[in-house]
C-alpha cells in the first residue's frame, strides 16, 4: 500500500524526467515489491497444504514421548480440597479480566508423564482415549490459549476422570508439581467416577488445594454451589452405538430397568413392582451365560431372553436410574440418548448441569424410599408431558452429553457464564431445544404494561412525490388529541402506479401484488418459518355500530368513511 | 536537488519494503494463532491430537456390583447420612422429616404469642401473612412446618428490638425437637464491628429464612435467602412497580447511579469507599456520605468534606427514577434496601456484593434482571455496563418489574415465596420448573398441583410454541327445574353443541329439584354429562371437574341466549388470548369519590372491566386457582349471597394476567333477555342485588391488596363486521342478522 501511494502520487510526474536506466531500476524495485506482495498474500492463503503434511507427522507423535517426571517421595501434597471454596475466596478473577468478547481463555499443560521415584507411574491407564478427546476438543475450540500467561483457567494434562486407576497421592504430587499450581487457584480437574470402596466418596478424593471439580458424582454435601460443576458420567456406549432419534410418543414398555449393579434391595423392590403390574415393566439384568468383557455391556437378560442394549432403552417410556455404589450412573447417558424419560432414585445427588439445566423438564426424580411408589406416580404424568420429556431428554443429550467434547465445552461454557455473568446464555438457550427455539414466540416486549396515553404517539408518514395527498393525510391526522410528533418520511423511489388513487392506493396493481407474494415467500424462508398468524378478529371500540346514540359513544367516526 | 530526490525515493521504497516482509513475517504467526490448523503446527504447546491405542475410560465397574452389594444397605446409609450431616451441612435429606408432609399436605403451624414477649410490626406482618395463607394449619400434630412466635428478626445486640435470652426460651418450646421442621426468619444478624452471621441462639437443625445470607453459610436447598425489607414495607398489596411503559431505545439521563453511606472502617467499607474512582458526575454518579453515627469525624479521611458536599446536591430519589443501572453495593451486612429500591424502579440493579445469596435464589435467574458485579473488578463496572446491549437493557428492566411484583413488593408475597420454595421441596416431582418461576405470572399464581406440566397452564403456549386444545367444554350452571321444553336452558345446549368447537357439555346441576330423566335433555351430537353441584352452592361452578378435559372452559348460566355462531366466534377468538376471560355481557367498576369506596355499574359505557361469567371462555386452570388460591373467607361469601362469583373471577384472572378481559361481539337481545324474560328473573331484578354486588367488589380488593381490574375499550368483532360488503362473504353473518 504504501509503495504504490508512491507510485500513484509521484511516479508519473517523475518518471518521464528520469534516465532510462534509473527507470529499469525503479520498474525492477516496484516489481519486486509488488512480488513480494503477491507471495505474502499466497502464503496467507493457502497455508492448507504445507500445514497438512506437517499435521501429518504431528498425528505420529506418541504419548510416549511425553516427559517422564519422577516424583521424589518428600514432594509437596496439595491440601485437602477447601469445602468453602466460592468463586469471590478460591478464584483469581483478575487473571481473566475484562475482555471484549466475554469469552475465558483456558491453558492446557502440556503433556506429561508421572511415576514415582522407583518409576511406577501415577495411574494404571495414562491418558484416557476419552480425557485425550476432551482436550483435544478444548484445544480446538475458541477457549483453547497456547499462551500460559493469558490464561484465566488451567487444566492438567493428568487424567483423573477414574479415580479407580489413580494412586491418589502421587497424583495429587504430581498436580502440585505444575509451574503455575499456585495452591490450584484456577485449575480446572475433570473426574468422572469419584471414590473408592468401601465408602465411596461422592467427590474425588485426590487432595487438589484450590482447584475447581468438574465431577461426575456430587451429592449435596460435597457439591460446592456455584464452584464445582456437576457433569455426566460419560457412557463410551455413545460413540459405539447410533441410536437414530426416535419420535414422542407411547412405547412398547411403560417402565424399563436395565442396571446391572442394583443393589438386592432395590432390586427386590423392583420384582415387587413388576409383579403388580406385569408387562407394563421390564426388569432386566446383566446375562449369566455371557462371559464378561466388552459384549456383555451390550445385553441384557430377562429369564434367559437377551435383549440388546442400549437399543431395548428405546422402547420403553420411562427408565429407571438407580444409584449404584455412586451417584452418578453412565446409564443416565444411555437413557437420554434413547430418548426414554430418566427415572432418578439418587437422593442428595447433584445432576449433571444443574447449574442450567431444567432437569424438571426432562426427568422424574423420586425419592429413593419412594421405589414402590414408583409406577402410580409415573402414571400421573400427562401423555403430552411425556413426550415433552421424551424429546427434551434426548436434546440435553445432543447438546450436553454425547460426547467428551460435549462435555468439556458445556463445563468451560458454565465457568464463562459466571465469569461475565451479565453476558451468560439465557435459560431459553441452554434448555429449548432447537424444534421449540423456533416454533416459541418471545416477545422482546413481555411485560404486560398498558401503556399511559399522555405520552401520545409519533405518526411516521411515508411520502413519495404525491403532495397532495401527504397534505391530506397530514391534515387529518393532526387534528388526533393525542398525536405527540410527526414524521414524514420521503424514499427516494418514485410512486410506481401514477394511474392509482388516492384510495385504491396500489392494491389494484396487479404486478405489485405478484411482488408482495414474492416477498412474502422470500421472508419465510429467510425466517425459516412462517412466522405471520392468521385471525378472524378486528378490534372496535366497545359501541361499535351498536344501537346506541352516537354522542354517547367515545368514537363515534369509526367506520364512517 | 535530483539526486536528493532520487536518494529519497530509494530509501522511501526500501523502507517500503523492508516494512513489507516486516508485516508479512508478523502478520504470519498472528494468523496462525487464528486458524486452527495452524495452532497444532507450532511445537511443543497445544494438545497434539494423540493418536496412541489409548485405554478406554469403563465407567461399569466388574466388581461393583458384588462390592456393593455386601455394603451396607442403602437404607442404612442414609441413616448414617441423617446423623452425620447436621448443624451447618444440614440438607433437607439430613435435618427434615417428609413424613407429616406427605401425611397431611404442607401445613403449616404458628406458636400462639407468649405472654410478655414483644413481636416487632414486621415480624407481626409475617406471621399474619402465614395465618392468612392457605397453608395455615392451627392445629401442630397436622403440621409440616413449624414458625416461632418469637420475634427473631432482627438479631443485633445493640438493636431495641434484640430478644434476649432467646436460648433458653426456644429450648423450653415443647414442640421444638431440635428444630427439625421449623422454619427460623432473620433479616439481621451480628453486630458491630464484625457483623457474623450468628444469630445468637442454638437453631438446631431449623431451617433459615435469611436476608443478607453468605454463600458460605447457606445450606443449598435447605435455607432460603430473602430480602431486605424496611418497617415500611406493606403486609398485602404492595406498590406496583414504577415502570408505565417501555421506551425505547432504553437509555436514562444517568447510565449508573448510587447514593449512601460509606463507613471509612471495618467490614464492608472497601468497595463504598472506592467509588470515587468510577463516579464521574456525567452520567456515572456515586455519591457516599461520611456522616453517620455520632463520631463519624473520628474516622473522618481526607475525601469527606469534598464527597459530603457532592452528596447533598442530589437527590436519590431523582437519581432512582432516572438511571438504567442502580450500583447496589454491599453495606455492613451482604444485602441493603436498595436492591429492592433499585427494582421496583426498574433501575436496574449492578450487584457489588461478592458472597451474598441473592433473594430467593433457589428459583429465581437473576441474570435476566440484575447485573452480577465482581467487588474485585470495581474499576471495570462502567465499562462493563456500557458493553450490554440495549435489547438486553430492556428485558432486564421488563424482569425488574416482574419481579418485584410477583415476588417482593408486599411481606405477604415474601413470605408466601418462602413457603412455596419449601413446598416446592417437599412436593419434588411435582414441582414447579424454573421457566414457571422466572416468567409471567410467576410462581406464586402458577400452582403446581394443578399439573406439573408447562402446557397445562394458560401462560407459557407462546414460549413453548404450543396451542391449546382446540375444542372447549361447556358448562352450564341450572338452577331451575326442567318444566317445559321451550325453557332455555335447551335451546342453550342445541346451539352450543351445535358448535364445531364443543367436545362435551357439562350441565351442573345444582337446583333443589332431583335430576331430570336422562331423555328429558336434547339428543345432541357431542356428549351431555350431568353432574350434582358440590352442595348446591355458588362457588361449584367453578370446581375444577375431572371430566372437563379441554384447556377451554365455556360457562354458562341457564338463561344465556347464544348462537351457534356466536359461540365459534368467540372460540377463535380465546384462541388468540388463551389466559383471559373472552366472554359477551361485559361491566365496569369505578371509584366512588363521595362514598370512598369502588362502585359497579351494568350501564352500557365506552369501556368495561369485567366480562361475566353467565356467557364466557376461559382457561380451565382458572377453576383451579379460584377454588384452590382463593381463601375460604371470600368463596363462602359468594356462595351465602349466591351472588359475585362472576366479579370475583374477574379480580382473579386480572390479578393474574394484569390485563383487562376481552368482550366479543353478541347480538344485542341477549340483555333484555337476561333482564326481562328470563325464567330466573328474581336474581338480576332484585335490588338487593346490586347492592350486594357494590359491598363484594370492596371485600375482594381489599383481600387483593388493591384493584386489579382494567378497563378496556376495546370489543373484537369478526373481521368484515357490518362492513359494507355482500354478508356472503362474512364467515360470522349471523352475529349481526338481528
Amino acid at each position: 500500500m504504501c509503495a504504490s501511494g508512491k507510485y500513484n502520487s509521484r511516479g508519473p510526474a517523475l518518471i518521464p524526467r528520469m534516465k532510462i536506466k534509473h527507470r529499469i531500476y525503479y520498474i525492477t524495485l516496484f516489481s519486486v515489491v509488488l512480488l513480494g506482495l503477491v507471495a505474502t498474500g499466497m502464503f496467507q492463503f493457502w497455508p492448507h497444504s504445507i500445514e497438512s503434511t506437517a499435521d501429518w507427522t504431528l498425528d505420529k507423535r506418541s504419548i510416549h514421548d511425553a516427559p517422564l517426571i519422577r516424583l521424589p517421595v518428600s514432594s509437596p501434597i496439595p491440601e485437602r480440597g477447601d469445602l468453602s471454596c466460592r468463586m469471590h475466596t478460591c478464584f483469581d478473577v483478575y487473571r481473566c479480566g475484562y475482555n471484549p468478547k466475554n469469552r475465558i481463555k483456558v491453558y492446557i499443560y502440556p503433556l506429561q508423564r508421572f511415576a514415582d521415584e522407583l518409576g511406577v507411574p501415577i495411574s494404571s491407564t495414562g491418558l484416557s482415549r476419552e480425557y485425550n478427546d476432551l482436550l483435544s476438543a478444548i484445544s480446538d475450540s475458541d477457549f483453547y490459549t497456547d499462551d500460559v500467561t493469558r490464561a484465566c483457567l488451567f487444566i492438567p494434562s493428568i487424567d483423573v476422570l477414574n479415580q479407580n486407576s489413580l494412586r491418589i497421592r502421587e497424583t495429587a504430587q504430581a498436580l502440585a508439581m505444575l509451574p503455575r499450581w499456585d495452591k490450584g487457584m484456577n485449575h480446572l480437574l475433570f473426574n468422572m467416577l469419584p471414590g473408592g470402596p468401601p465408602d465411596y466418596n461422592t467427590a474425588l478424593d485426590v487432595p487438589r488445594d484450590r482447584a475447581l471439580l468438574a465431577g461426575g458424582g456430587f451429592s449435596t454435601w460435597t457439591y460446592r454451589q456455584g464452584y464445582d460443576i456437576s457433569i455426566p458420567v460419560y457412557s463410551p456406549l455413545s460413540a459405539d452405538v447410533e441410536l437414530p432419534e426416535r419420535q414422542p410418543g407411547p412405547r412398547r414398555y411403560f417402565i424399563l430397568s436395565s442396571q446391572t449393579a442394583i443393589h438386592r434391595e432395590y432390586r427386590a423392590e423392583l420384582e415387587r413392582l413388576k409383579e403388580e403390574n406385569g408387562e407394563a415393566l421390564l426388569l432386566l439384568d446383566k446375562c449369566s451365560n455371557l462371559s464378561q468383557g466388552a459384549a456383555s455391556a451390550r445385553k441384557r437378560c430377562y429369564k434367559g431372553q437377551v435383549y440388546d442394549y442400549p437399543q431395548i432403552l428405546q422402547e420403553s417410556s420411562f427408565c429407571v436410574v438407580l444409584r449404584g455404589a455412586r451417584l452418578g450412573q453412565a446409564t443416565l447417558s444411555d437413557v437420554l440418548q434413547a430418548g426414554c424419560v430418566p427415572v432418578i432414585l439418587a437422593d442428595s445427588y447433584i445432576l449433571p448441569f444443574s447449574e442450567v439445566l431444567d432437569w424438571k423438564r426432562a426427568s422424574v426424580v423420586i425419592p429413593e424410599e419412594k421405589l414402590s411408589e414408583m409406577y402410580t406416580i409415573l402414571k400421573s404424568i400427562p401423555h403430552r408431558q411425556v413426550e415433552e420429556m421424551q424429546r427434551q431428554a434426548r436434546w440435553f443429550w445432543d447438546a450436553y452429553f454425547s460426547s467428551m467434547k460435549a462435555v468439556g465445552l458445556t463445563t468451560l461454557q458454565i465457568i464463562n457464564d459466571r465469569i461475565y455473568p451479565y453476558a451468560a446464555r439465557t435459560y431459553e438457550q441452554w434448555n429449548n431445544p432447537p424444534v421449540v427455539k423456533w416454533s416459541s414466540v418471545n416477545s422482546p416486549l413481555f411485560l404486560p404494561l398498558i401503556p399511559p396515553r399522555a405520552p401520545g404517539f409519533t405518526a411516521v408518514v411515508l411520502t413519495y412525490d404525491r403532495v397532495e395527498s401527504l397534505f391530506r393525510v397530514i391534515t387529518e391526522i393532526s387534528k388526533v388529541p393525542s398525536l405527540a410528533k410527526l414524521l414524514v418520511v420521503t424514499p427516494r423511489k418514485k410512486f410506481k402506479c401514477p394511474e392509482c388513487t388516492a384510495i385504491d392506493g396500489l392494491s389494484l396493481d396487479q404486478t405489485h401484488m405478484v411482488e408482495r407474494s414474492e416477498c412474502i415467500n422470500k421472508f419465510a424462508s429467510v425466517f425459516g418459518t412462517m412466522p405471520l398468524k392468521v385471525v378472524e378478529h378486528r378490534a372496535d371500540p366497545v359501541l361499535y355500530k351498536d344501537d346506541f346514540p352516537e354522542k354517547l359513544k367515545s368514537f363515534p367516526n369509526i367506520g364512517s368513511l | 536537488m535530483q539526486a536528493k530526490k532520487r536518494y529519497l525515493i530509494v530509501l522511501s521504497a526500501g523502507a517500503c519494503l523492508a516494512l513489507l516482509f516486516c508485516l508479512g513475517g508478523v502478520r504470519l504467526p498472528a494468523a496462525g494463532r487464528r486458524s486452527r490448523h495452524d495452532r497444532s503446527r507450532r511445537s511443543d504447546q497445544p494438545w497434539p491430537h494423540y493418536s496412541d491405542p489409548l485405554h478406554r475410560f469403563q465407567p461399569w465397574d466388574r466388581e461393583d456390583t458384588e462390592e456393593f452389594n455386601l455394603h451396607t444397605s442403602p437404607r442404612q446409609k442414609k441413616e448414617a447420612n441423617t446423623s452425620a450431616y447436621r448443624g451447618r451441612r444440614c440438607r433437607m435429606d439430613s435435618c427434615f422429616d417428609f413424613s407429616a408432609c406427605h401425611r397431611n399436605g404442607f401445613k403449616v403451624y404458628v406458636y400462639p404469642p407468649q405472654k410478655g414477649e414483644k413481636i416487632s410490626e414486621s415480624y407481626q406482618n409475617i406471621l399474619s401473612s402465614i395465618e392468612g395463607s392457605r397453608f395455615y394449619t392451627a392445629d401442630p400434630g397436622q403440621a409440616c412446618l413449624f414458625v416461632l412466635s418469637l420475634d427473631t428478626l432482627d438479631r443485633d445486640q445493640l438493636s431495641p428490638q434484640y430478644v434476649h435470652n432467646l436460648k433458653t426460651k426456644v429450648q423450653n418450646l415443647p414442640l421444638w425437637n431440635d428444630g427439625r421442621n421449623h422454619l427460623i426468619f432473620n433479616l439481621y444478624s451480628g453486630t458491630w464491628p464484625d457483623y457474623t452471621e450468628d444469630l445468637g441462639f442454638d437453631i438446631g437443625q431449623a431451617m433459615l429464612a435469611k436476608a443478607s445470607i453468605s454463600a458460605d453459610n447457606f445450606r443449598p436447598n435447605f435455607d432460603v435467602s430473602i430480602p431486605l425489607f424496611s418497617k415500611e414495607h406493606p403486609r398485602t398489596g404492595g406498590e406496583r412497580g414504577f415502570l408505565k411503559y417501555n421506551s425505547i431505545p432504553p437509555f436514562r439521563k444517568y447510565m449508573l447511579v448510587f447514593k449512601g453511606k460509606r463507613y471509612l472502617t471495618g467490614i464492608g467499607s472497601d468497595t463504598r469507599n472506592a467509588l470515587y474512582h468510577v463516579h464521574n458526575a456525567e452520567d456515572v454518579v456515586l455519591l457516599t456520605t461520611c456522616k453517620h453515627g455520632k463520631d463519624w469525624q473520628k474516622h473522618k479521611d481526607a475525601r469527606c468534606d469534598k464527597d459530603n458536599a457532592e452528596y447533598d446536591k442530589y437527590d436519590y430519589k431523582e437519581m432512582l427514577h432516572n438511571s438504567t443501572f442502580c450500583l447496589v453495593p454491599r453495606g455492613r451486612r451482604l444485602g441493603s434496601f436498595r436492591f429492592l429500591e433499585a427494582l421496583q424502579a426498574a433501575c436496574v440493579p449492578v450487584v457489588l456484593s461478592n458472597g451474598w445469596e441473592l433473594p430467593f435464589s433457589e428459583i429465581i435467574d437473576w441474570n435476566r434482571a440484575t447485573v452480577i458485579g465482581d467487588e474485585r473488578l470495581l474499576l471495570q463496572i462502567p465499562t462493563t455496563v456500557r458493553s450490554i446491549h440495549p435489547d438486553k437493557i430492556l428485558s432486564l428492566r421488563q424482569q425488574t418489574q416482574f419481579l418485584w411484583e410477583a415476588y417482593f413488593s408486599s411481606v405477604e408475597k415474601i413470605v408466601l415465596t418462602t413457603l412455596e420454595i419449601i413446598q416446592d421441596r417437599v412436593l419434588e416431582h411435582g414441582s414447579r420448573s424454573s421457566l414457571m418461576w422466572n416468567s409471567h405470572p410467576g410462581g406464586l399464581f402458577a400452582l403446581p398441583q394443578y399439573s406439573a406440566y408447562q402446557g397445562d397452564f394458560p401462560f407459557y403456549y407462546a414460549t413453548l410454541g404450543i396451542k391449546p386444545y382446540p375444542k372447549f367444554t361447556a358448562v352450564i350452571h341450572a338452577v331451575s327445574p326442567l318444566v317445559s321444553q321451550s325453557q332455555p336452558i335447551l335451546k342453550l345446549l342445541v346451539a352450543v353443541a351445535r358448535s364445531q368447537y364443543c367436545a362435551q357439555i357439562l350441565v351442573l346441576w345444582n337446583c333443589d329439584k332431583p335430576l331430570p330423566a336422562k331423555q328429558r335433555w336434547p339428543a345432541t351430537s357431542v356428549p351431555v354429562i350431568v353432574i350434582e353441584g358440590e352442595n348446591k352452592v355458588m362457588s361449584s361452578r367453578f370446581v375444577p371437574y375431572e371430566t372437563i378435559v379441554t384447556d377451554a372452559v365455556l360457562s354458562l348460566d341457564e338463561d344465556t341466549v347464544l348462537s351457534t355462531t356466536e359461540v365459534d366466534f368467540a372460540f377463535t377468538v380465546w384462541q388468540s388470548f388463551p389466559e383471559r376471560i373472552v366472554g359477551y355481557p361485559a361491566r365496569s367498576h369505578f371509584w366512588d369519590s363521595n362514598k370512598e369506596r369502588w362502585g359497579y355499574t351494568s350501564k352500557w359505557t365506552n369501556d368495561y372491566s369485567m366480562v361475566l361469567t353467565g356467557a364466557a371462555f376461559f382457561h380451565r386452570y382458572y377453576h383451579h386457582l379460584y377454588t384452590n388460591y382463593l381463601p375460604t373467607t371470600l368463596k363462602s361469601m359468594v356462595d351465602q349471597l349466591a351472588n359475585c362469583e362472576d366479579i370475583l373471577m374477574n379480580f382473579l384472572v386480572s390479578a393474574v394476567t394484569k390485563l383487562p378481559p376481552i368482550k366479543v361481539t353478541q347480538k344485542k337481545q341477549y340483555k333484555e333477555t337476561m333482564m326481562g324474560q328470563s325464567s330466573r328473573a328474581s336474581r338480576w331484578a332484585d335490588p338487593d342485588h346490586f347492592a350486594q354486588r357494590q359491598t363484594c367488589m370492596n371485600k375482594f380488593a381489599s383481600w387483593f391488596g388493591g384493584m386489579p381490574l382494567i378497563h378496556s375499550q376495546m370489543r373484537l368483532d369478526p373481521v368484515l363486521f357490518k362492513d359494507q360488503v355482500s354478508i356472503l362473504r362474512k364467515k360470522y353473518r349471523d352475529i349481526e342478522r338481528l
